[in-house]
């Protein structure tokens, strides 16, 4: 390890004793008010679950089916918790499971720390069983990631994990840990917590020119245009940002990984962004004059063509990751920095504004939307029933209340479009990597980490069937998750696009489901499938007053499509509504 | 326009670090022409020079893309005409070529070329130049029964920096500063050139 000048200094215990890496690694976490750990045990990893067996009454753990599982409620957990998750994977294969679940946590910033065991050190680089070269694996899809081989390094690796992990851009850690360190007695003398790291500046220094001039620039426009991600979240700065666009009066629209940091019914929450976005958002970025993004990327399902995007508009872009400043969108004004910090220094210098006929051209869209796609969605004359209408009547009976988890496709862009969020922290999703297989496990995590609220996975009939075995996790722990299957007897976005741009040549989309019911009740989860729409309402009900976890499969119409949609290569004002 | 940058990067000395700067290159297909890790004039500092072949805007964006990276401390990116720089040859000749062709040896005392070992029948060569240079005396060696040839990397000094210790003081300080300075600087001019 590399000296590093560490200060403020909190140490948890100055006791000096002896003890091994593998329960150093448990006073770490102890130390760091971890409280649960997703994890399956395995070879090069079990003197650390030895260690575990006697601090079971201190630390859960929750025995996965899968690794991906568990690096998957890991997320879900940090999501809902806003906390780092943990995770627990052996050496080879369990940590090569690993491997998505990292690059969704990398992509959307998601803030773990995950822990494998490794083969003995004089084994590295041997081939030896169950060897794999983790650090190099997964170099790409981790913000830091690190080796151990010697157990004096273990209680300050790890609080450099959990700093790094939290810090400024929140992303995944691993740490590797050769067998021999976890068995490895040293001399321990307590927990030193990470608050500095030379090398790494966490949040980029705030200019003041910048703040003035983004303000300055927002008083002066009359179409100004506010986009936000999961930065306000990430930053817990939601009462701020509320505050800056109700000062400003102006409106906003979030990106998938946005949705939730302000309530659905707030009035100048104008919609989502996006390729199934909603129709006022997409053209009308086209026509403002200010476009202020706020802890959002740009990524290109929000963009569409970039030489399309926002040209007549002047950017004024806050991120607290330098690198995504210019990269996709060039910003007149950067404003580095955490937009728990900046945005209360704009909305300082900001009028009190109005723009009402600018915010009613958001309304007018919207109505022009209504009648286009969403009446239709929510009223459908055909027998079949619509994803949109059954996320409509899980709205009345949540009210806004639930975690919504979802996984990825058709019922993922429905889902986003119409749950309505009353908090934070609310909608879990896999946006940047798009995940398939993601919500079930997620949503275990998400129950762990928001323990008082009702989490509902919404999952297709193709991303179920990837990571079903988690049912197993449901069952023996009896997390209190309701599975809802939106089942459309089709890989339904791959489908559309099928129908939209290959003339309907239906390429292996057509995917066999098992009776799910009977699956879940093999597993002791009880379950429901219906078809008829006279039975949703009674049915979503009991799925979420039931005491325990259910699992409700819901047929709908099996070539639906989403609208609106931009279709790739395409700008946004080149939305389609149907 | 594409052109040659050289890429200055500070860094804690971590295994694997080559890896974690080098994949930023290979993931978006970018070739690294040379790479060069050394000492630096800070104790206990790395210095990388990579030399690439881009535009300044993928430069630019690679650059702070590294510089995110946990255990680098700083990167710079500059045109030739902002470096010093140098690259250092080896040509191994055999020797009763250079004994019998004064051609030879006026070539190599032109090129500035300085014999590191003379041996019977070899003799080690060494210039210390420009690609330029380096690659016009490989040239003109050719004909003359070239052994082997050997480059180093590039090593580079930027002409405007004033030295790395400044920096690394304002990153000891546990506090990362949020500093509200007013400087008035051109937009351009990003963290990436505050030397």
């Amino acid at each position: 390890m590399q000296t590093e000048s560490i200060q403020d200094q909190k140490t948890t215990d100055q006791e000096s004793i002896d003890i091994t890496g593998s329960e150093a690694v448990l006073k770490a976490l102890i130390a760091e008010n971890v409280d649960i750990i997703f994890g399956y045990p395995g070879g090069a990893i079990m003197p650390i679950y030895d260690a575990l067996y006697d601090y079971n009454d201190k630390l859960e753990h929750i025995l996965v089916r899968h690794e991906q599982g568990g690096i998957h409620a890991g997320q879900g957990y940090a999501r809902s918790s806003g906390k780092v998750g943990v995770v627990f994977a052996t050496s080879g294969p369990g940590a090569t499971n690993l491997v998505t679940g990292l690059a969704d946590a990398m992509i959307d910033s998601t803030p773990l720390v995950c822990i494998t065991g490794q083969v003995f050190a004089h084994l590295l680089g041997t081939d030896a069983f169950q060897e794999t070269d983790v650090i190099n694996i997964t170099t790409p899809v981790t913000k830091w990631n690190h080796q151990i081989t010697d157990a004096n390094e273990i209680p300050s690796v790890l609080a450099k994990a959990f700093y790094i992990a939290k810090s400024g851009r929140p992303g995944p850690v691993l740490i590797d840990i050769s067998k021999n360190a976890q068995i490895q007695k040293f001399n321990y003398t307590g927990y030193t917590y990470c608050n500095h790291i030379r090398s790494y500046r966490p949040k980029p220094n705030i200019r003041k020119e910048y703040i003035e001039a983004a303000a300055e620039m927002i008083n002066k426009a009359e179409r100004p245009f506010v986009i936000f991600g999961q930065g306000v979240i990430l930053g817990e700065a939601e009462a701020e940002f509320k505050a800056f666009i109700e000062k400003g009066g102006l409106p906003a629209a979030w990106t998938i990984l946005g949705l939730s940091a302000l309530e659905t019914d707030h009035p100048l929450n104008v919609g989502m962004l996006g390729m199934h976005g909603n129709y006022g958002p997409n053209v009308l970025t086209n026509e403002c004059d200010v476009l202020i993004a706020v802890g959002m990327r740009f990524d290109d399902r929000v963009t569409g063509r970039l030489d399309r995007y926002a040209k007549q508009a002047k950017v004024i872009h806050l991120d607290i990751d330098p690198s995504e400043i210019d990269k996709n969108i060039k910003a007149d004004i950067p404003v580095w920095g955490d937009c728990k910090e900046t945005l209360p220094m704009i909305t300082e210098l900001i009028d009190l504004k109005q723009h009402d006929s600018w915010t009613n051209k958001f309304k007018d869209c919207n109505e022009k939307e209504i009648e286009a796609v969403i009446y239709d969605e929510m009223h459908p004359t055909s027998e079949h029933m619509t994803m949109g209408e059954v996320i409509d009547q899980l709205n009345e009976i949540t009210k806004g209340n639930a975690i919504i988890v979802t996984d990825v496709g058709q019922h993922q862009m429905v889902a986003c479009r119409y749950a309505k969020f009353n908090q934070s922290k609310s909608n879990i999703t896999s946006g940047g990597l798009g995940t398939m297989g993601f919500a079930l496990p997620a949503a275990i995590g998400a129950k762990y980490g928001a323990p008082e609220r009702t989490v509902v996975a919404i999952i297709g009939d193709g991303g179920i069937q990837m990571t079903i075995q988690e049912l197993g996790t449901i069952m023996q722990n009896n997390v209190n998750v309701k599975i809802l299957i939106l089942n459309n007897r089709f890989l339904g976005m791959v489908r559309q696009w099928q129908q939209l741009f290959n003339d309907k040549r239906y390429s292996f989309v057509n995917i066999e489901s098992p009776d799910y019911v009977a699956v879940a009740k093999g597993y002791r989860i009880e379950g429901n499938s219906i078809s008829k729409r006279e039975d949703l309402k009674q049915s979503l009900t009991k799925m979420i007053e039931h005491n325990g976890a259910y699992l409700l499969e819901v047929f709908v119409g099996k070539e639906n499509n989403v609208f609106p949609m931009v279709p790739q290569g395409c700008g946004v004002s080149e939305i389609r509504l149907k | 326009m594409k052109q040659e940058f050289t890429i200055t990067i500070y860094t804690e000395n971590q295994v694997g670090l080559l890896n974690r700067i080098a994949i930023i290159f290979s993931r978006r297909k970018i070739n690294i022409e040379s790479l060069n890790t050394s000492p630096s004039e800070v104790e206990g500092i790395h210095r990388f020079t990579i030399v690439i072949d881009e535009t300044e805007e993928v430069v630019r964006k690679v650059v702070r893309q590294i510089e995110k990276q946990v255990d680098v401390l700083k990167a710079y990116f500059n045109t030739n005409d902002e470096i010093i720089w140098q690259e250092l040859a080896l040509y191994k000749v055999p020797t009763d070529t250079i004994a019998e062709k004064a051609k030879v040896e006026r070539l190599l005392r032109a090129y500035g070329a300085r014999a590191v070992v003379i041996r019977k029948d070899y003799t080690i060569f060494e210039t210390t130049g420009q690609r330029e240079e380096t690659d016009t005396l490989l040239n003109v060696l050719g004909p003359f029964g070239l052994i082997e040839f050997v480059r180093s990397a590039r090593v580079a000094i930027i002409k405007d920096s004033k030295g790395f210790y400044e920096k690394l003081k304002e990153f000891e300080q546990s506090k990362p500063v949020t500093r509200i300075d007013s400087i008035n600087r051109s937009r351009i001019e990003e963290e990436t050139i505050d030397l």
